[in-house]
């Protein structure tokens, strides 16, 4: 059987920032970019694979008002079946927002007709408009009505505050797409024994062109210094960024491996699909003074970077081995449970 | 403005390069020194206020070098003899130019400032930039740059002035053509740079280097580099790399902040220092988080990166807030422990210079 096509549906009133959205995710734009989008004509289809033999079917829907009117009237059937999941884009700006409450509740009437098992998810975008200490109260605020509006089709709305200027961005879309993996769960159980085995602190598992996060594990026992509640999203936006820097030159980064202060982490490929990137905390006492036998050792730590050398094919080892079980993941069949 | 402010915002006993930047007002003095030196987003500049008062900004890494930025409604001749006082201990004196506007006066106004700058300090290094060229075309930016030259080494003929060390560059903001155009401006001034191009010459010969940078971590300005020919987009690849090794260092690292009493505190609240430290969030067009502080002490961080073209990506930490940036192949991988041993030597060479210059 062919791989699983989700399909997705991406409304929001016109100007809310849906195309710019997608254009970040999925098309490489920067968010400076996206000021050079237009307004979506009709619906815009896009079909992204996605971990290999899963394609996403998006259909970014216009918000014009005569668009809009259509979707509800004429096309209703052609846009509201079959699809597994409604990303609903508020703009946080936006004057009328009971006609944007409307509209929403028009798309769950519809979907409870002809797709009542699709999950619901809001988005409350352009959050970078309003001042910080505002912020928990707007989001707050619109997510209660949204929840009670959907509590009345029996759907289970999730809501996030996405802005294209920082990192939230990347955060709604992981689990977006995430609750989409039929198999996630095998994901996270296998890349847990990745990590137990590594003795690693973390272990993030993303999928190569989007860098959205699939899965991650964190060591519980790793040092304190793991506060950083938003870390999943930054390594994203910041390996987005330079994978479309390389891209300047012409060719793709196929690792990297960054000795810092307190920790190295280690990104390599993992499938052809999806790219894993390994943390380990360096621990201060297994760099001994023992020095390299017989050797000169020019500024005391030779023996800190034999041990780094080690470490560095250990890992790489683990992750070769490791592959093969995660494309037999990737490659079953998606509606097998 | 009082001749005694003028006077009072001199360099002082610091005897370090020295660069002031001079330019008719809104012509982007500020934001350059602001994105540069002070890690503010391009787009944010937009905001900043019109300069009132001669702001200096000193900039210690490497090399203390200070940047002296002249507002742009100064009367030069009013206070003529202090500046003459500023010209003789400076090193160089860049000109911005908004090439997006008319800029007749600005050449006026340059070509008064060269001569009374070349009068108190003969050995002056004039650098111009052609400054917010993003919104300029291709062709126009060639136009402008040839334009500008033209009639400011014409003036300076006419005037009899013929040893004046001027140099134009084009820049913006918005990419990095500022970063390069200030590269070359504070290598000029660096005394020690035949000795560390030579270094790094060795090195690369050596090491089975293609390209080597000596690059400024905080302001990611390059320093010196080998003789092999400079093309940008390595550049570019570079500082982007410099980059993300600083920002996966930082979102990582232990909170060293003073209040932990020690070194490796997992328990202090690192937590509401760590937010705070990263509300900023990632501006995704250029630049990266708010590094507040420079990387702690500890093992030199170090990082490498293979592309898919073959092209090894190779940095590691030096003193004194420098960075070593290779560009190697990946045939020299297997030897990286030789690479490393000699990397180690140029180190301690630059320690050495450092502890002598």
């Amino acid at each position: 059987m062919a791989g699983a096509r989700r399909k997705l549906l991406l409304m929001g009133r016109s100007g809310s920032g849906k195309s710019s959205m997608r254009s970040i995710i999925f098309s490489n734009y920067s968010a400076f970019d996206t000021r050079r989008l237009g307004a979506t004509i009709d619906v815009e289809h896009s079909h992204l694979r996605f971990l290999g033999n899963m394609t996403l079917n998006l259909w970014d829907c216009g918000g014009q008002d005569a668009y809009m009117d259509h979707y509800f009237s004429t096309q209703r059937d052609n846009i509201f079946r079959m699809v597994e999941a409604l990303i609903f884009v508020f703009d946080v700006e936006s004057k009328e927002l009971r006609k944007d409450i409307e509209t929403f509740v028009l798309c769950l009437r519809n979907l409870y007709e002809f797709s009542p098992s699709s999950k619901i998810f809001a988005l409350v975008h352009k959050m970078d408009l309003v001042i910080l200490e505002k912020r928990q109260d707007v989001y707050r605020a619109l997510m209660k009505s949204l929840e009670d509006t959907s509590a009345m089709f029996s759907f289970q709305v999730q809501g996030f505050a996405t802005t294209i200027w920082d990192e939230s961005l990347y955060k709604a879309w992981s689990s977006i797409v995430c609750s989409l993996i039929p198999n996630v769960a095998l994901f996270q159980k296998h890349l847990q024994t990745f990590a137990d085995i590594s003795e690693a602190d973390e272990v993030i598992l993303f999928e190569k062109t989007t860098f959205l996060v699939i899965s991650h594990v964190t060591n519980p026992r790793s040092p304190g210094f793991r506060s950083d509640s938003t870390r999943f999203e930054k390594i994203s936006n910041i390996i987005k960024q330079y994978k479309q820097s390389c891209s300047k030159l012409r060719a793709q980064f196929q690792s990297l491996s960054i000795r810092g202060t307190d920790s190295t982490s280690y990104l390599d490929t993992m499938t052809s699909n999806t790219m894993i990137m390994v943390i380990m905390s360096h621990k201060p006492d297994i760099r001994g003074s023992s020095n390299l036998p017989g050797g000169n050792d020019i500024n005391g730590d030779g023996d800190e970077s034999l041990a780094d050398e080690a470490e560095n094919n250990i890992i790489l080892a683990n992750i070769k081995i490791a592959r093969k079980m995660f494309e037999k993941i990737e490659m079953m069949n998606p509606d097998d449970r | 403005m009082s001749a005694e402010e003028l006077h009072g915002h001199g360099f002082g006993a610091n005897p370090s390069p020295r660069i002031v930047m001079m330019g008719l007002r809104r012509g982007g003095k500020s934001s350059i020194c602001q994105v540069m030196f002070h890690n503010m987003q391009p787009l944010d500049t937009l905001y900043i206020e019109s300069t009132t008062a001669p702001t200096t900004s000193v900039f210690s890494s490497f090399i203390d070098f200070a940047v002296m930025e002249l507002p742009g409604q100064i009367n030069f001749t009013d206070a003529m003899i202090d500046a003459e006082r500023i010209f003789s201990s400076c090193g160089a004196l860049i000109y911005v130019i908004d090439s997006q506007d008319e800029y007749i006066n600005a050449l006026a106004n340059l070509h008064s400032i060269i001569i009374h700058a070349v009068n108190a300090n003969p050995t002056i290094n004039i650098e111009v930039f052609i400054h917010k060229v993003d919104g300029l075309s291709e062709d126009f930016r060639l136009d402008a740059q040839r334009d500008i030259t033209q009639r400011v080494t014409d003036e300076l003929l006419d005037d009899g002035l013929v040893n004046v060390s001027i140099s134009f560059h084009l820049t913006s903001i918005f990419d990095h053509s500022i970063y390069e155009a200030f590269s070359r401006v504070v290598q000029k001034l660096i005394p020690q740079l035949a000795t560390l191009e030579n270094l790094l010459n060795v090195l690369c010969q050596h090491s089975g280097i293609d390209k080597a940078f000596l690059f400024d971590i905080g302001s990611k300005i390059f320093v010196a580099t080998d003789s092999s020919p400079l093309d940008i987009p390595t550049y570019e690849i570079c500082t982007d790399f410099i980059d993300i090794t600083v920002d996966m260092n930082n979102l990582y690292a232990v909170d060293r902040r003073p209040k932990s009493g020690s070194r490796t505190d997992p328990n202090a609240n690192s937590n509401n220092n760590n937010n705070n430290n990263h509300n900023n969030g990632i501006a995704v067009n250029q630049n990266t988080t708010d590094r507040p502080e420079p990387i702690p002490p500890g093992r030199p961080i170090g990082s490498t990166s293979r592309l898919s073209n073959g092209v090894i990506l190779y940095l590691q930490q030096m003193v004194k807030g420098l960075a070593l940036v290779c560009l190697m192949r990946k045939e020299s991988m297997p030897k990286i422990a030789l690479v490393e041993y000699n990397i180690e030597f140029f180190r301690d060479a630059l320690e050495q210079l450092w502890l002598i210059g």
